[in-house]
Order: structure tokens, then C-alpha cells, then sequence
């Protein structure tokens, strides 16, 4: 499942894979849009955080989540925790 | 509670069954003696969540409340009210709503993944989701519904209980109105092996209540929900009665987890009960709408429940099953019955016992084989029906209907 080489983009791809999932169009899921503007609340970023685990390996806390506010914030964490 | 307090109306009903989805397509079919029943089971298969539901509102609910809602809003709409429009004050309305396994589909899924995957791979909205108070938690949030709502669980007697319960809820003052009802989801692979285990099921995977050959009960899914308002205050809207609650009555076999009294007294007493709760007699009952599940036990005991509490009226009327052309739907069967009851009295019909051709000794009650018949007209008084609602653990449920009256 893990990508060959992870990148901003890759994840990103992965974000905007997923939102159908939620509901949500994943042409509205750009770099800055919020959870709250994409209407995605804990239950959904939850989920989320799994898919993100599954596919790279990174688990997010529930400290984590509660700091999350956009896709941006999202993939920029989860960069950051790749070892 | 009895004549003199506060009167109960039904002011909206609404179904997904095996016979299709609608209140009407469920009277409809049944009278006309059609089956809801394929291969040993009675599934919802005309209920596809994506023709009533959003991607989110699926992914947030188990078929279970899935079923609930779409029955919901058939009840809510035929009530006249919207989210948007509700006729009474959102605090002083209720939710009650019963199920026998509430999301049980869920929770055979996260036990998959928890087997395959490990604890850290088990949905995050399993618990949400599968717990039992999920339905009415879920039409309380869609059409903003802050009065009392919870959950009755009483195996295959729930939802009537929440009927009855809602019923009271309105007598005592608590509520204007509630939306209560029931819902079951519960054709999965493990429910399927556990009542089958427990030979409950029937192998000819026929439901032919009160015939000599039935052999055990169909397994059905399906919802429905029914609007109950204050009968002075639904009058002062104007709104459309479909039928008067009259009656509830319940008690306890204390006798088997899972068989009936053998001499159906627990039953007996519940459609007593429901009577002297309505203020009426047998001479008022013109239709019983019988648990009827196809069991040897149930259909024996609650023959003789019928005679004991009707007593010389009871070869009169008419005694069919919804189960004969449905399954039965568990813990949402006293809802889905509520429905079939209610219908049958406005058009003043039995609807047929299908499958019911082999009479057995002692089963001589008028099971409407065949196909629908009038209703005759009660002995005195205002016409009542019954509905009978018996769960495993023992626990009987009745609830009384009279036909909207004429408006003055």
C-alpha cells in the first residue's frame, strides 16, 4: 500500500481519494480548505487518520486530530512524522 | 389509564418491509396476498439506502437506522410536519423506537476486521453506530426532535413497547407528540447461524402461521414508524387522524427465556389488559392482529390467549398474521403489525393468513385463510382492534386501535 517515495503530493492524493468517502467532492478538496468549511467533523477525521495510517504507516493521536483544522495542516503532520 | 384522560391519535404511519416501502405497500400487498418472503427469508430488498439517503448519512448509520429514517420520513411527511415546520414545540416532542439487535451488521463487520486486522483496525464508527438507541438517536438529530428518546429492547415485543411507551408519554403530559416505532436489520450471516441453532427457524422456510405443518418462523427486516400526537392538540392543527390509540397493555410470562406460556396466560392477560386500558370489552374487538410467528409453541399458546381473553367473541373475528407474508421482523414486527392493523381497520378488512390451509386441533380460531375478508361489525361500542406482540424472555405487549371517527 505505502507509496515508493511519499510526497506532499501523495498524500495529498490520498486526502482527496478519500473525501468521496464523507460525502464530499474531492474537487473541493484543495490544500486550504477546512474540515469545517468541507463539513467534516471528528467522526470523519477519525476515519480519516485510519486511511492515512493504512497507507503510510504514520498513527495520528487524538491530541493529533484535535489540532487538525485543514487538508494542509493534515499533510504537513503527516509528513513530519515520516520516518 | 382508561377513558377520561388525555386521548392518543396516530396522525402519520410509514414502512420498509419485505413487501416493498410504504405503509400502503405493505396493506396493499398483504391484502392482496402477495409474499415478501424469498428463499427462506423476508428481506427489504426494495430498500436501497442511496434512492433516500446522502453518502454521509449512509456512512453514519447502520442498515438498521437506515431503515428507521426512511420509514420516519414517510410517517413525518404524512403528518405534515418537516424539520423546518414541526407543529409543537421540538422539547415537548419524543423519540421511542425498538429494536431486537439494533446494528448488529456493524457489529459482526468490526468483529471481522478486529479478527483480520487487530484492535487498531476496527472502524472508528462502530460503536455509534451499532448501538441500540442509534434509530431513535438518529431521527431525533434529523428532524430536531428534543423531548424525551431512547430505545425499547424486548427481543421481538420492542417495538410495540415503544409504542405503548409512547403512548403514555403523551397521557402523563410529558409530550405533544412522539415519533415511535421500530426497526431491525438483522439477516447476518451470525444471527442467521444463532437462531438457527437454537431451532427457531423454519427449515421448509415457509411462514404459515396457525397451519398444522409450520415449523418455526422467517426471518424479515424492515422499520416502521408512527406519529403519535395529543388528540386535542393534533384537532386544534387540524391534522388528518388515522387512528385513535386506545389501548396498552403489558405483563410477563416469568415462565421461559425463550417459550410461551404453554396456556398463553402472560398473552391472555396483555390483551386484557389492553382492553381495560382502552375502557372497552370483547364485544368491541372486531380484527386481532396475532404474533402469529409460525412457531408450534407461540401459535398454539396464543390461540388459546385469544379465548381466554375474548372469550365467547373470539370465534367471531378475524385473526390473521402479518408474518405470513412478511417473516417476521423481530423487534421491529410490533411497528410493522401497528401499521397493518391500522390500515386494515380504516378499509374495515382482514387481510389473509397466507400459507394457512391445514387446520390443527384446538387452532379453530378464523385465520382468514385465503384471502381478505370484512371485518364484522363490533357487538357494541366503538370497533377496536388488537395487536399482539410477545417476545422472547416472556414479555407480551397489546396495543388497542379504533378507526378514526367520522368528523362531526
Amino acid at each position: 500500500m505505502m507509496p515508493a517515495t511519499i510526497t506532499y503530493e501523495t498524500i495529498e492524493d490520498t486526502v482527496k481519494q478519500a473525501l468521496p468517502r464523507f460525502g464530499v467532492d474531492s474537487s473541493r478538496g484543495t490544500r486550504e480548505a477546512t474540515f469545517e468549511e468541507l463539513d467534516l467533523d471528528s467522526l470523519d477525521i477519525a476515519e480519516l487518520s485510519q486511511i492515512i495510517e493504512d497507507d503510510y504507516g504514520v498513527r495520528l493521536t487524538s491530541d493529533d486530530l484535535g489540532s487538525l483544522e485543514s487538508i494542509d495542516d493534515t499533510i504537513q503532520l503527516v509528513l513530519s512524522r515520516i520516518p | 389509564m382508561n377513558a377520561g384522560c388525555t386521548g392518543v391519535v396516530v396522525t402519520g404511519m410509514g414502512a420498509v418491509t419485505p413487501l416493498g416501502i410504504g405503509s400502503r405497500t405493505l396493506h396493499e400487498r398483504w391484502l392482496a396476498g402477495c409474499s415478501g418472503i424469498e428463499a427462506g427469508e423476508g428481506p427489504a430488498s426494495d430498500f436501497r439506502s442511496d434512492e433516500h439517503l446522502s453518502l454521509k448519512e449512509i456512512r453514519r448509520a447502520d442498515r438498521y437506522t437506515q431503515l428507521a429514517l426512511v420509514a420516519g420520513d414517510e410517517a413525518l411527511a404524512q403528518a405534515g410536519w418537516s424539520r423546518a415546520d414541526l407543529p409543537y414545540d421540538a422539547e415537548r416532542v419524543g423519540v421511542v423506537v425498538g429494536t431486537g439487535f439494533g446494528g448488529i451488521g456493524t457489529l459482526e463487520y468490526g468483529k471481522e476486521a478486529f479478527g483480520e486486522h487487530g484492535r487498531l483496525r476496527v472502524p472508528p464508527l462502530s460503536v455509534p453506530l451499532l448501538i441500540s438507541n442509534a434509530a431513535p438517536a438518529a431521527l431525533s438529530m434529523r428532524y430536531g426532535l428534543r423531548g424525551n428518546s431512547y430505545a425499547t429492547v424486548s427481543a421481538c415485543a420492542a417495538s410495540a413497547h415503544a409504542i405503548g411507551q409512547a403512548m403514555r408519554m403523551i397521557q402523563v403530559g410529558d409530550a405533544d407528540a412522539v415519533v415511535t416505532g421500530g426497526s431491525e436489520a438483522a439477516l447476518t450471516p451470525m444471527i442467521r447461524a444463532m437462531f438457527s441453532a437454537l431451532d427457531a427457524l423454519s427449515t421448509s422456510g415457509l411462514s404459515r402461521p396457525f397451519d398444522a405443518r409450520r415449523d418455526g418462523f422467517v426471518m424479515g427486516e424492515g422499520a416502521a414508524i408512527l406519529v403519535l400526537e395529543d388528540e386535542a392538540k393534533a384537532a386544534a392543527r387540524g391534522a388528518r387522524v388515522l387512528a385513535h390509540m386506545r389501548g396498552y397493555g403489558a405483563c410477563s410470562d416469568a415462565h421461559h427465556l425463550t417459550a410461551p406460556d404453554s396456556e398463553g396466560r402472560g398473552a391472555a392477560l396483555a390483551m386484557t389488559r389492553a382492553l381495560q386500558d382502552a375502557g372497552a370489552t370483547p364485544s368491541q374487538v372486531v380484527y386481532v392482529n396475532a404474533h402469529g410467528t409460525s412457531t408450534p409453541l407461540n401459535d398454539r399458546a396464543e390461540t388459546k390467549a385469544i379465548k381466554a381473553a375474548l372469550n365467547g367473541r373470539a370465534a367471531a373475528i378475524p385473526v390473521s398474521s402479518t408474518k405470513s407474508a412478511i417473516g417476521h421482523l423481530l423487534g421491529a414486527a410490533g411497528a410493522a403489525e401497528a401499521v397493518a392493523t391500522i390500515l386494515a381497520l380504516r378499509d374495515g378488512v382482514a387481510p389473509p393468513t397466507l400459507g394457512h390451509e391445514q387446520p390443527e386441533e384446538g387452532l379453530d380460531l378464523d385465520y382468514v385463510p385465503g384471502e381478505a375478508k370484512p371485518l364484522p361489525p363490533a357487538e357494541a361500542g366503538r370497533p377496536l382492534a388488537l395487536s399482539n406482540s410477545f417476545g422472547f424472555g416472556g414479555h407480551n405487549v397489546v396495543l388497542a386501535f379504533e378507526p378514526a371517527r367520522a368528523v362531526a
